[in-house]
């Protein structure tokens, strides 16, 4: 396909990985965290760290948000299909995911509950129109890259005054969970100190589609506050490798700066349209739980109250439950980077993506599935 | 979860939909969020939405930076 296969190539691939090799400066630590999800995937699939030299960690980040919803309000989507009998569309991701206890939505539908997995939430609307006796809950994840489509369905609800459809919104904010990850840990130099954690991370991979809507503007923070280089990089194997020698490139010259490696599909403002309509459907939750990262200020979104009429936890008890996670599941610490998921002592053995105990097993974008499905693993057993 | 695929623009069917090649498969998208689409643009597509245009210029300068840091011998730009 154009614009994916260009991005492939191989003999390119090795030469970026060659020339990464040559400009390390061998003294130097170069500790990289990718934020998404989709770069934790990518750089699985397409064996991107056996092309880096020993100097390069790659650390991945809490970008995958089936990972980072807390258990309790996936339990809460499961007792509200249940007890109230609506038509729960999500999508796919979501449906094995444990809640408290190891329950999920797919084993709430093999009890009998109407749970229906969805391509776009295009479809629970249509699915909504065509059942006008039933209510239909749309359970919304996701980053900016997500949103936009919720707020589109949100205006078109309303217009058409659709009353048995609504949106269970956990829709999450990347910039205050990248501050929340920077202002854990950076009393301490970066090059000397905590070898592990986000106090060591020494650049950031930027996210791409997220970016494409809120642009690159939205990341200075990350340069001008925090003193760390950030480029926002397209999610194929060159255009990863390509950010990681930018990223090289400024740590070795000392210097802390916002670059776009992905300018075929982001600029500086992002989608201003896509915004506008996400600020009228949406406002800022004060706080909300991050699977891994505890309750974070100004990192979630709400529907506004003129959409009340379409907000499922308005329209229905929607009681917040408190949920701990498995004991032996470590999908906190791997969300923060403190921990790889094959130093989880489960990983591989009582969890795995058959029979998933955490969050981070589930998602094909979650850290321990992408190490599980490629193999990364075997190669750290046997090393 | 973020993960968008290229794609073509194929036919608008009204103002906020056209239909979308994505290498071979054809789709209706809404097109809500982009404005003026023109038939041949290039879209990256995520759970039925278009959220930007490709820009070919952009690609194209992008592929020739990779090719000029890209320690190969005799490299061609592919694509």
């Amino acid at each position: 396909m154009k614009y994916l296969d260009e991005f492939r190539d191989g003999r390119l691939a090795q030469g970026l990985a060659a020339r990464i090799r040559r400009e390390i400066e061998p003294e130097r630590r170069y500790a990289l965290m990718e934020f998404c999800g989709g770069h934790t995937h990518a750089i699985c699939r397409h064996g991107i760290e056996d092309l880096l030299p020993a100097e390069v960690r790659l650390i991945h980040g809490p970008g995958c948000p089936v990972c980072v919803l807390p258990s309790g309000r996936l339990q809460a989507a499961i007792n509200l299909v249940e007890r109230e009998r609506v038509m729960l569309c999500s999508y796919g991701d979501l449906l094995r995911v444990p809640g408290t206890q190891g329950d999920t939505l797919l084993k709430a539908k093999a009890r009998g509950a109407d749970v229906r997995m969805v391509y776009s939430i295009n479809d629970a609307l249509e699915i909504a129109r065509a059942h006008p006796d039933r209510h239909v809950v749309f359970f919304a994840i996701g980053f900016e890259t997500t949103t936009p489509p919720t707020a589109v369905v949100l205006r078109q609800a309303r217009r058409e005054k659709l009353g048995n459809f609504s949106v269970y919104c956990n829709h999450v904010l990347t910039p205050p969970a990248l501050r929340a990850l920077l202002a854990t840990d950076l009393s301490s130099s970066p090059q000397e100190a905590a070898p592990r954690g986000v106090g060591g991370v020494d650049g950031f991979i930027g996210p791409a589609h997220v970016s494409t809507v809120i642009g690159t503007r939205a990341y200075e923070f990350v340069a001008t506050e925090y003193r760390r280089p950030l480029v926002i990089a397209g999610f194929e194997p060159l255009d990863v490798l390509q950010s990681i020698l930018m990223l090289v490139r400024q740590i070795n010259a000392s210097e802390a700066r916002v670059e776009n490696e992905y300018t075929r599909a982001v600029g500086v403002d992002g989608n201003r349209k896509a915004q506008q309509w996400m600020d009228e459907v949406f406002e800022v939750r004060p706080s909300f739980e991050w699977r891994g990262l505890g309750e974070l200020p100004n990192s979630a979104l709400a529907i506004r109250p003129a959409f009340a009429d379409w907000d499922t936890e308005r329209r229905f008890a929607v009681p917040a439950i408190q949920a701990s996670d498995h004991k032996a599941c470590a999908c906190g610490e791997v969300l923060r980077g403190v921990k790889r998921p094959e130093e989880c002592k489960v990983f591989a053995s009582a969890c795995s993506p058959d029979h998933p105990l955490g969050s981070c097993m589930v998602s094909a974008e979650g850290a321990c599935a992408a190490h599980y499905h490629y193999g990364r693993f075997r190669q750290a057993v046997t090393a | 979860m973020c993960l968008a695929i290229p794609a073509q623009v194929i036919e608008l069917v009204d103002i906020e939909h056209a239909v979308v090649d994505m290498g071979g498969v054809r789709k209706t998208i809404s097109t809500a969020l982009v404005d003026d689409l023109q038939i041949g643009d290039y879209v990256i597509v995520h759970v039925g939405y278009a959220l930007n245009r490709l820009d070919p210029e952009e690609a194209a300068e992008t592929l020739r930076l990779i090719a000029e840091f890209s320690e190969v011998a005799n490299h061609e730009i592919p694509g």
